[in-house]
């Protein structure tokens, strides 16, 4: 049944995917994508990973969409269409798929328990972690104490990124604004 | 059942690629982002697979369960969200300053402005 469920939901990402392709609204195309990340967290879902899956529903289909519509909004919701005939693009794309799919052939079959990436430090923190950080949610042990330097590091990347967004945006409006101002006053 | 073996991981590769194609075909740059973003999504789908033991439930501890899925992808995939949507941002502040900069956000159109093509 749970594997019934995993294909459908895969089913219904590929055609979401390709929807996503032949739009070219793209107010459409973002409503797609929050439809996409929002599939995509019921497959965490399906796959046990429930952190994962509502941090990618607030995150994936509240913040992220929200952040490409107010992009469009200044923007324009129009693409123009293509140019040229996209024939490159899709060689570059069938090879690489290709390669990669090549490389899923010495991958271990799909939840096999004895798979190399099963055995490593995960059993030691399913053994663990209610000893010696003692909560029961595991992922939450690793994320913020066995792993809690990988956080700092993202919160370093968070940092980095809104400073970067508004060294784009913020500091430009306020220089533009202290430009009119002269001229007012004149 | 062999055949569902690798179906997982191909299905991510196919929908890594429609991410990939619209980035390398699409010439608007919000799209292009959008395109990122897809193939990210897919990529975190990759990863929670392979964390995936059958039989396993989520990794939040209980008395009457023996089986768990594994832990650690999840946890970098948490991660990964996080800075997914930060650097998402920045791209898309970036295609608001070229908007503003040159006037559209069609790379052709930029390309001509420029006179780099």
């Amino acid at each position: 049944m749970i594997e019934l469920i995993n294909i459908v939901l895969l089913g219904l990402l590929v055609i979401t995917a390709l929807a996503a392709i032949r739009l070219h609204d793209l107010f459409a195309v973002t409503i797609m994508f929050g439809i996409y990340s929002l599939l995509a967290a019921a497959v965490f879902v399906v796959l046990d990973a429930v952190d994962v899956a509502f941090t990618e529903a607030a995150v994936g289909v509240g913040i992220s969409t929200i952040l490409m519509l107010a992009t469009i909004g200044l923007v324009g919701r129009q693409e123009k269409p293509p140019s040229h005939r996209p024939l490159l693009p899709l060689v570059v794309v069938i090879v690489t798929g290709a390669a990669l799919v090549y490389g899923t052939f010495d991958m271990p079959p799909f939840a096999a328990p004895d798979a190399p990436v099963q055995q490593h430090v995960a059993p030691r923190y399913l053994e663990q972690s209610p000893h010696e950080i003692g909560i029961p949610n595991v992922v939450t042990a690793v994320l913020a104490s066995y792993r809690g330097y990988d956080t700092l590091g993202e919160l370093t990347v968070i940092f980095t990124a809104g400073v970067g967004v508004l060294v784009l945006l913020g500091f430009r409006r306020r220089r533009s604004h202290m430009a009119d101002s002269p001229e007012e006053e004149s | 059942m062999e055949v569902l073996a690798l179906y997982n991981y191909w299905v991510v590769i196919f929908l890594m690629m429609t991410g990939f194609y619209v980035v390398i075909a699409s010439g608007n740059l919000v799209k292009k982002i959008i395109g990122i973003n897809l193939f990210q999504a897919s990529v975190f789908i990759l990863y929670i697979s392979m964390g995936k033991v059958s039989g396993g439930a989520a990794p939040i501890l209980r008395e009457t369960i023996q089986t768990y899925s594994n832990p650690l992808p999840h946890v970098l995939i948490l991660t990964a969200i996080v800075v997914g949507v930060a650097t998402t941002a920045l791209g898309l502040a970036l295609v608001v300053r070229i908007k503003e900069a040159y006037g559209t956000a069609e790379e052709d159109d930029i390309h001509r402005q420029d006179e780099s093509l």
